[in-house]
């Protein structure tokens, strides 16, 4: 595609009224803008455009000039004299420029878009009461609008394959499909995995994955996301629940440190599906396959549902105390974790400052795709350069903890998430120290801890991570945590309250906030949490320039700001 | 053929016919063959290109653009490479012109291309022949052998450091390869969906989103003959804007069908059809025609045309009196698309021509955008099930809003295509359709739906 710069503004003409929009963008995006919505199913804002759906369709006309001078043909009145095309034009393949008029609602365009929603619909098998889709089907909402209510077509439906598995987690209903190709441009375009494709032609043409191939890449959930209609589904969501019983919560994936942006959506307090959430900035409309299993996680069988000592139940306020008798006066190690949200780091820090600890911190590394899942396996590592747990750039074992354990230099072990034998820890060294272990799932610290603390799971409590852009990012609490649990940063006040004699650790978000604006020089200093909230905040990540960060190029990585440099 | 009407006058297909003439270079060097190629390489491109765009000649594909006009809109400044693709995908329904070129006189066609090949500054071209042209294929990969071997073609042409490469492309088998985006995409490998135009011209974003140019076999061979008659006398055949010659392809229910090449406004359509073509068989009457391949709107019989042409001249024409060019079937609202001519007697069921005619667009949609994909099936399905004896009154009306809502709103003029025959059969024909409601065998079933 063709298309000018898109800084600048130009005045075009919608439905009448003047207004102002950003040179070259498409007039689907235009309209949009300013409020009106131009339907459409092909079009994606983050794939090529197709233009094959043809619901975008609308009117559009430029100034008149003349063939010989150049210049503008006047109307009588003196305004610009203006040459509509003839034909509707498809608004995705539309871009805007100085002076444009469009009509986006028109009885021209109308009767468009109900030509086009009658043909859609003609041999679409209208299963809405059993289709997963049903709730939020663009095809069931433009119909809606669009739809006769009734049908003139009395001949019979095409008949197509019902469900044929794409791949381990993608099945396709293809008559439910209306041949809009974005699954097969996100495959070639974004995945990069090119492995769908249509067969056959007219109407009969059937989507399908090219012989001998399946659409197993760690992207296949994002073709459901994107399908307009219930064709691609997700063979963990399907049949599972009706979309408008979902309650969706803001997110941010904790794969790693891509920091995708998702909607969590839940009912009754148990999570049913992960979806991403647009972020231009980091991972557009996409998320990984994996990300979006990581709910499984938070009903997983180890699970760690009570506070416990010597293998004993008892209330949390007794396993605090025993935790604090346990840490008082000692030789005290904190394994801190770039799992943990910024505000859990910043009680961390607070905890090992205010109980003269040291601070052990692992880093957890794996392949990088290039797309949204980054090699640093952690939502947080850059929050704990941020809060000042870490200087260096993390190992990814213990190995160093192993040593001064072996050297018998601490008493106690204060840890946070980390599975501590498969850090590289030596059982032995574990025997005479006393382990508190404050997560989620049972490990070989739990199975090692004196204490067991446990905590709530990502999706159970708020907070923010710092993604591998610098870039900070907010989320809410998607469910409630099991019964009886407190969030880390609640057993971290409780715990540093006791331990020291400091006043006021505070344990809600907001308080915690309002401890790091205290901090002086630190780069979150002048920051409200609510404004996290809010928006996407780029931080200054200069002063961690030289470190040897593991991420590679990737999508959106390093941010536009710093590619330029 | 009776003395009022005009003689052909062949150009193009000049020596075809000439039981003495062969497809061999033998053949074609003994009429003068590539004599005009050394003509032009004495030009300068932009010389030839002008001559053409002199001429006036106007594509012979179907939708009747002129050449030079379309060679004027080529990207030269984006120091990409150009092409030349010649679309010898001829297969729309009626027409059977190139084919008669290319297997009788494939040389004409290579010194065509060469020529404009030439003229555009193309370094590689193409023919993309149809699929079902086996022996076409065959017989212009031997005329292009024999051209490299004479220094015609390819390395070098005529010791002039000129080089063009020629590659005979066999087609995919459909309909939609013949239209030129889809062509492109196929012969880029792919499934051959059009293109959306913007951004995609081929002028611009062609093969390999570089320059090309996609012409038709019949108006490449002219090229040759603008170069040896020169531009402004190429402009003298024919009438203004409708010059040259044009080769007719009559088929149906006439005594002497075949193709026969006319100079452009020589003859009316009821003389190529009464004369001509020695009229319609004994005791028959005539009841429609289709000017200009089967996706050209019908001409009733008894239909009366009249307006303005485009110079301003009053007309009243009967169907006979349409003149065979290029604005003459298009102002009596059809159009001479690809020249191919269609004649229905009054032992067609109209119906039932629809429906053929449908059955033939709904398999060749290629599926790519909405209303041709639903629509073009529908109205096979509809014309198939009243031909069928479950034909309802309320039908036509159905059909032509089915029509209605493709037309102009797909990515190619394939939606005019299907959609056009239905839209003009229906409203032309509307009596037919109802009668072959009223006649239906099968009884209605009341209880079905009713349409509003």
């Amino acid at each position: 595609m063709i298309s000018p710069s898109k800084d600048e503004l130009v005045t075009i003409t919608l439905n009448g009224v003047e207004v102002e929009v950003p040179n070259g963008i498409n007039a689907v995006e235009a309209a949009a803008l300013h409020g009106h919505e131009v339907p459409h199913y092909c079009y994606h804002p983050k794939l090529s455009v197709a233009g094959n759906c043809r619901m975008c369709l609308v009117e559009m006309g430029t100034p008149m000039r003349d063939r010989a001078t150049g210049e503008a043909i006047l109307e009588e009145d003196g305004r610009a004299k203006i040459g509509w095309v003839p034909k509707p034009v498809i608004g995705c393949a539309t871009n805007v420029s100085e002076g444009m008029h469009l009509r986006t609602e028109s009885d021209l365009v109308n009767e468009c878009r109900e030509g086009i929603m009658e043909f859609l619909l003609v041999n679409h098998p209208l299963d809405c009461p059993i289709c997963d889709q049903a709730g939020e089907c663009r095809l069931q909402e433009f119909a809606t609008d669009y739809g006769r209510g009734y049908s003139r077509y009395v001949e019979r439906k095409n008949v197509k394959p019902k469900r044929t598995r794409l791949g381990p987690r993608v099945t396709l209903d293809d008559e439910r499909c209306i041949l809009c190709s974005r699954c097969i441009r996100f495959s070639q375009e974004v995945a990069k995995d090119d492995v769908l494709g249509f067969v056959d032609r007219g109407s009969f043409s059937t989507l399908t994955c090219f012989p001998g191939k399946e659409l197993s890449n760690n992207y296949s959930l994002n073709t459901v996301d994107i399908c307009p209609v219930g064709a691609l589904t997700s063979t963990d969501f399907r049949f599972k629940m009706r979309v408008w019983f979902l309650k969706e919560t803001n997110s941010i994936c904790s794969e790693s440190s891509a920091g995708c942006n998702t909607t969590v959506s839940s009912r009754e307090g148990i999570i049913q599906r992960i979806t991403p959430r647009r972020n231009d900035l980091v991972n557009d409309t996409w998320m990984t396959d994996s990300g979006r299993e990581l709910y499984k996680s938070v009903r997983a069988e180890n699970r760690i549902l009570r506070p416990s000592a010597g293998g004993k139940d008892l209330p949390l306020k007794d396993a605090i105390s025993q935790v604090v008798d346990s840490l008082s006066g000692k030789r005290i190690a904190v394994v801190a974790s770039c799992h943990s949200t910024v505000e859990e780091q910043v009680l961390t820090k607070r905890l090992i400052d205010s109980t003269n600890a040291r601070t052990f911190l692992r880093g957890h590394f794996g392949e990088d795709d290039g797309i949204l899942l980054s090699a640093d396996r952690s939502p947080n590592l850059r929050g704990a350069l941020v809060t000042g747990l870490i200087d260096q750039y993390p190992e990814d074992n213990l190995n160093s903890l192993n040593d001064a354990l072996s050297r018998g230099e601490f008493d106690a072990v204060f840890v946070m998430n980390e599975d501590l034998v498969a850090s590289g820890i030596n059982e032995e060294n574990l025997q005479n120290v006393t382990v508190v272990y404050l997560g989620t799932h049972s490990n070989s610290s739990s199975k090692h801890a004196d204490v067991i603390l446990p905590g709530l799971s990502v999706f159970e409590k708020g907070g923010s991570f710092i993604n591998r852009s610098f870039i900070i990012q907010a989320f809410d609490k998607s469910v409630p945590g099991p019964a009886g649990l407190q969030s880390q940063v609640t057993v971290l006040a409780e715990i540093i309250k006791h331990l020291s004699e400091e006043d006021g650790t505070p344990s809600e978000l907001d308080d915690i906030w309002g401890l790091v604006n205290n901090l002086e020089g630190s780069v979150l200093s002048s920051l409200l949490y609510s404004e996290v909230k809010k928006a996407v905040v780029q931080l200054d990540g200069s002063a961690w320039s030289h470190l040897n960060f593991v991420e590679q190029s990737a999508l959106h990585y390093p941010p536009a700001m710093l590619a330029a440099k | 053929m009776s003395e009022q009407s005009p003689k052909e006058r062949r150009i193009i297909l000049k020596h075809t016919d000439d039981p003495a003439y062969s497809n061999r270079i033998s053949s074609y060097l003994g009429v003068g063959g590539y004599e005009n190629l050394k003509k032009a390489f004495g030009m300068k491109p932009e010389e030839v290109a002008e001559e053409v765009l002199k001429s006036g000649v106007r594509g012979r594909g179907g939708a009747g653009f002129p050449a030079g006009m379309k060679w004027k809109f080529l990207d030269r400044k984006s120091g990409k490479p150009i092409y030349l693709i010649c679309n010898a995908d001829e297969s729309e329904p009626g027409t059977f012109k190139d084919r008669q070129i290319m297997y009788k006189d494939p040389h004409q066609l290579i010194e065509g291309m060469m020529i404009a090949a030439y003229a555009i500054g193309a370094k590689q071209a193409f023919i993309y022949i149809r699929a079902e042209f086996h022996e076409g294929a065959r017989i212009l990969n031997r005329a292009i052998d024999e051209a490299k071997a004479g220094g015609y073609c390819g390395e070098n042409i005529l010791g002039s450091e000129y080089s063009c490469d020629l590659v005979v492309h066999r087609g995919a088998g459909a309909y939609i390869c013949g239209e030129e985006t889809g062509l492109i995409e196929s012969l880029e490998g792919k499934r051959p969906n059009p293109r959306i135009k913007p951004p995609y011209f081929p002028a611009v974003l062609g093969l390999y989103q570089c320059p090309t140019i996609v012409n038709n076999v019949e108006t490449l061979c002219n090229v040759r003959h603008i170069v040896e008659m020169g531009g402004e006398e190429f402009s003298k055949i024919g009438k203004p804007n409708n010059t040259g010659t044009r080769i007719w392809c009559v088929s149906g229910q006439v005594m002497k069908p075949g193709y026969y090449e006319f100079e452009c406004g020589a003859l009316t359509l009821g003389q190529m059809i009464f004369d001509v073509c020695g009229g319609l068989r004994p005791g028959r009457t005539l009841k429609a025609v289709i000017p200009g391949g089967s996706s050209a709107k019908v001409l009733r019989a008894d239909e009366r045309f009249s307006g303005s042409l485009k110079d301003g001249t009053a007309f009243d024409w009967g169907l006979e009196d349409i003149p065979l060019d290029f604005d003459g079937p298009m102002a009596a609202g059809s159009m001479s698309g690809s020249g191919g001519i269609i004649v229905m007697d009054d032992t067609v069921d109209i119906v039932e021509a629809m429906a053929n005619i449908n059955a033939f667009y709904a398999h060749e949609s290629c599926g790519q955008c909405t209303p041709c994909r639903e629509g073009s099936l529908w109205m096979r399905k509809i014309t198939q099930r009243m031909c069928s004896g479950g034909a309802r009154e309320e039908d036509a009306d159905l059909l032509l809003s089915v029509a209605n809502q493709i037309e102009g709103r797909t990515i190619c003029a394939f939606g005019e295509a299907a959609a056009w025959p239905t839209q003009s059969f229906v409203t032309k024909f509307k009596d037919d359709f109802i009668k072959k409601a009223t006649d239906s065998q099968e009884e209605r079933n009341p209880k079905s739906l009713q349409l509003i």
